[in-house]
């Protein structure tokens, strides 16, 4: 099955089936339809969109060969930064701020005349597992409106699922590309840590954030991911040691080893357990072999997660405090009421939980029992992940414990709505890759997705293992609302 | 009773590199306000830093030169606290992993102050208060700092300002910083206490903040040195306190308790990689490094043959010193380079700044051409002297200033003729001699120098002089 978007726009393009302008007619108008229901999009840039559609068709005219992601009609989440663009990553401090240069990634895409629709929803600051916590109020799932696209690329994920964009750019710091993905049935994708430059991506927590595809096909993730997955001199952390993963898809996996560590199971939900012995039905079918693994040290994952995320984010977002830009509070007394007011006004309650706690974390008598005992942990999963892949291939797992849950659902407690992060921060601590594909539906006919995990830097091999299955289970269950190809 | 002072200091000196710690901005003082600056260094939402190499490498030489371990491993942290010049609102630094450890420096008496670290940081940018309003620059935000903390060895006032002096020296010396405490390229925080003479316990200790001229230094030490031994006298306790120094009452004032000290939350900075400074760069850099300072010292009084006072002023400056090898190479005696540099050149050179810049606008090549133009005898010192003087003016050589006729010297015969007429010229000055005033000839000698611009032979025309008296 062809579930991918990318392709398709280049040949129609190409055969001259279609012009740039009017497809991206096409999608801005689907957007001006689908968006007051969906919220995905809290910005729409349809003058740059047409000019860059505009530059494309004369390319076309010309008779030149188009690269593959010319012309195609994209989004970006409101974290990965845009020159004159505002960009506030759904939060009121970030109102009004516009940036005065490109994120690596957005200048990658911008060059092959990627064609932007606007900006996306998601929690403030990818704060949050529901994009309910962004200023500009939630996203909402195309599968079933009454329920949250999760987050916090939740906008992007309900703009890709919803047809009204051909894919999307996310950041992934506890599961913010995959969870969404897998509620709203669509693939999502976290490269290895350093593999995708970060430079312009508004920090979350730096040593956990990363940029990467949201898409309807494994095939689009892999073209997406070959783009954008380069050295970058501007991020010391970028690696180059990406490698890239298109040519792999096709390959065969059989006689793969696939681990599957029991602790993933712990807490997930029966439907969506049940989903997932399917899905490992499926890689047995085509040949793999099914490991069963043990990693308790899985099990610190979450609480190591909420400390190291929620410390680097006590710092990140410290610069916020009204002198240079964004959001100022209008009275103040001095220099001291001002950033405090600033600050107490600009942020949401989730955001200011989590600084709050990161500050708590880091601080003197605290830093020992926490944050420092934090980093150990994480170099605990990091070598228990080493030493499950001595055993096998690549890991699957669960991509979320549940399916989208709805929108006016109450936890009863913050760490409730931090459970359905338990199968995603894993690979985020130890700076694997990870990918989501859709592998069928919850009890409430809801998506759910699998995660196919590998090693650092072995994208060709995970995205081939996740095509393949796509390919096999034929789980993919489009929506039928925005842009029909 | 007798009191004994114990000071540690924290100096921060300004690395002299092209471009700031984390971006390409530049790190030239001055400016207009904001002018120096890009999204890295104002820490704009989704910057990254990237560590600038020769940060390191200057900071390696620093760290060589004070005799410090320099680490094969060191990691950046972040010093978080708030502050608006601060735009990241974390100053990236080292924490519990500095770059270069465990030194000294070595002052006059051969006593040698520990240096406990050597670590690498930003600056932070500057508030500016004017027309009522607080505005604030940052062009200094993100020019690479060295913080070089000293263990508490120094025992005395005079101590402090000789350790500071010396390592504006070395530093100024090796290149790595123009060490103006006027524009902040240089400034410590002292840590100071007293004791009873003998003891070996510490007392409580204060710290004096960003002292920015050894006066103001010197002025605090003694103030501060003063009130806490008042503190002690009357029986109570010195409270462990951050102060400063007030320059227009000659105080220190306190600014902030220990309870009040802020709590930096340092850790690793995650947008960052190890740095790993492996035994073959630091060897590297070592080659790279000028001629230790002492070394160099003893080689310009043995092998140059100086006078002490003389090598010191040449070698205190490093572009001085290696200006006054150039010039002297091959001459016969470097004596003569010495002289012009500390004399007529340095006679141009007023400001301690302006010895450091030493913007001369003779070459050191048209110097020796000079200098060897006289020691082939061509020339005299006194013409020598003027010439100097029109080349420091205009920049040109010798050549341009200095005739054929000038070098062809003067023959015997023109020689008694000028004598004659200097004789007949000053019949006062003949008369003190045949008197027995031997200094009288010097008057007759001036008037045949000046006749001749300095051509003449002294020595033949001396002889010439008598001859013709007699």
């Amino acid at each position: 099955m062809d579930y991918g978007k990318i392709k398709k726009i280049n040949r129609l393009l190409e055969s001259k089936e279609i012009s740039c302008a009017e497809l991206t007619q096409k999608y801005l108008g689907a957007i001006d339809k689908e968006n007051p229901s969906l919220n995905a999009y809290i910005k729409t840039t349809p003058e740059t969109a047409m000019e860059t559609a505009r530059r494309v068709d004369k390319k076309i005219a010309s008779g030149e060969k188009l690269m593959p992601l010319e012309g195609v009609p994209m989004t970006l989440k409101d974290n990965i930064s845009t020159t004159g663009i505002e960009t506030t990553c759904c939060s009121k401090i970030l109102s009004g701020y516009r940036p005065i240069y490109d994120a690596t990634v957005w200048n990658i895409l911008k060059k092959r005349n990627a064609v932007l629709l606007g900006k996306c929803n998601m929690d403030e600051f990818a704060m949050g597992s529901t994009c309910r916590t962004s200023c500009y109020g939630g996203a909402r799932n195309p599968h079933d409106t009454s329920r949250v696209p999760g987050g916090s690329s939740g906008g992007a994920a309900a703009a890709v699922s919803g047809n009204i964009a051909a894919y999307a750019l996310g950041s992934d710091t506890g599961g913010s590309i995959r969870q969404p993905a897998s509620f709203c049935g669509i693939v999502g994708f976290k490269p290895t840590y350093g593999a995708v430059s970060r430079y312009g991506l508004i920090a979350f927590a730096s040593s956990l954030d990363q940029i990467g595809p949201l898409t309807t096909s494994v095939e689009d993730a892999a073209i997406i991911y070959d783009a954008i997955a380069q050295y970058d001199k501007m991020d010391s952390t970028s690696s180059g040691m990406a490698k890239p993963a298109y040519a792999s898809l096709n390959n065969d996996i059989k006689g793969k080893k696939i681990g599957v560590a029991k602790e993933y199971l712990d807490g997930v939900r029966e439907d969506i357990k049940a989903e997932f012995e399917k899905s490992l039905k499926v890689f047995e079918s085509m040949g793999a072999e099914i490991v069963h693994l043990s990693m308790p040290s899985i099990k610190y994952s979450l609480p190591v997660y909420y400390i190291l995320a929620c410390a680097e984010a006590s710092s990140n977002l410290g610069r916020y405090d009204g002198i240079r830009y964004g959001y100022k509070t209008l009275t103040y007394a001095d220099r001291n009421d001002m950033i405090c007011k600033t600050r107490s006004e600009g942020f949401g309650t989730e955001v200011k939980r989590r600084v709050l706690l990161g500050t708590y974390v880091l601080s003197a008598g605290y830093y020992d029992a926490f944050y420092k005992k934090a980093q150990n942990l994480r170099g605990t999963i990091v070598r228990a992940f080493e030493s499950s892949f001595a055993q096998c291939d690549f890991m699957a797992a669960p991509t979320v414990p549940m399916t989208a849950f709805p929108m006016d659902y109450t936890p009863d407690n913050p760490v409730e709505t931090y459970l359905t992060d338990l199968c995603t921060v894993p690979v985020n601590i130890a700076g694997l890759p990870a990918v989501s594909v859709p592998c069928g539906l919850g009890s409430d006919n809801m998506p759910v997705g699998v995660q196919v995990i590998g090693r650092k830097f072995s994208e060709p091999l995970i995205l081939n293992a996740a095509y393949k299955f796509e390919q096999a289970a034929c789980a993919f269950k489009p929506v039928e609302t925005g842009v029909k190809l | 009773m007798n009191y004994e002072l114990v000071c540690g200091l924290e100096t921060h000196v300004e690395l002299a590199t092209k471009t700031k710690i984390f971006c390409s901005c530049t790190t030239q003082f001055g400016g207009e306000p904001n002018t120096h600056c890009c999204p890295i260094c104002i820490g704009l939402p989704g910057t990254l830093p990237k560590l600038n190499r020769a940060v390191v490498e200057y900071a390696v030489m620093a760290g060589l030169a004070t005799n410090c371990e320099i680490s094969a491993v060191s990691k950046m942290d972040r010093k978080n606290y708030v502050y608006p010049d601060l735009p990241k609102a974390y100053q990236i630094s080292q924490y519990d992993m500095p770059l270069c450890k465990n030194g000294y420096v070595e002052l006059s008496d051969g006593r040698k102050i520990r240096l406990t670290r050597i670590h690498i940081e930003e600056d932070a940018g500057k508030l500016v208060h004017q027309h009522g309003d607080t505005f604030i620059d940052y062009n200094r935000g993100g020019v690479p700092l060295i913080e070089i903390v000293s263990e508490p060895d120094i025992r005395s006032i005079d101590e402090a300002v000789e350790y500071m002096q010396k390592l504006q020296m070395i530093m100024r010396y090796i290149g790595v910083s123009d060490c103006k405490m006027q524009e902040g390229s240089l400034r410590c925080d002292v840590n100071v206490s007293v004791r009873p003479k003998g003891s070996d316990k510490l007392g409580t200790r204060t710290e004096i903040k960003n002292m920015n001229s050894f006066s103001h230094m010197t002025k605090a030490l003694k103030y501060e040195t003063e009130r806490q031994i008042d503190i002690l006298e009357s029986g109570e306790k010195v409270v462990q306190e951050t102060r400063r120094y007030n320059e227009t009452t000659g105080c220190t004032e306190g600014m902030r308790g220990k309870e009040d000290a802020d709590d930096y939350r340092y850790f690793r900075e995650p947008d960052l990689v190890t740095i790993s400074v492996p035994e073959e760069t630091v060897n590297k850099i070592k080659a790279k490094m000028p001629e230790p300072y002492q070394q160099r010292l003893d080689r310009f009084i043995n092998e140059y043959g100086l006078p002490e006072k003389d090598a010191q002023m040449l070698v205190e400056r490093r572009r001085i010193a290696d200006y006054f090898e150039a010039a002297a190479k091959g001459t016969k005696k470097p004596r003569t380079a010495a002289n012009c540099i500390t004399g007529q050149i340095f006679a141009r050179l007023g400001s301690d700044d302006e010895k450091n810049d030493f913007d001369v606008k003779v070459t050191p090549e048209n110097l020796n051409a000079l200098i060897k133009l006289f020691d082939s005898g061509k020339i005299r010192m006194n013409l020598l002297k003027a010439t100097l003087e029109k080349m420091l003016d205009t920049g040109r050589p010798a050549a341009d200033f200095i005739s054929e006729k000038d070098l062809a010297g003067i023959d015997a015969e023109a020689l008694e003729k000028v004598c004659e007429k200097a004789v007949a010229a000053n019949q006062g000055a003949v008369a003190d001699y045949k008197n027995g005033k031997e200094k009288a000839l010097k008057a007759l000698l001036g008037a045949v120098m000046k006749e001749t611009r300095g051509r003449a032979n002294p020595q033949e025309a001396e002889k010439m002089l008598i001859s013709l008296i007699k």
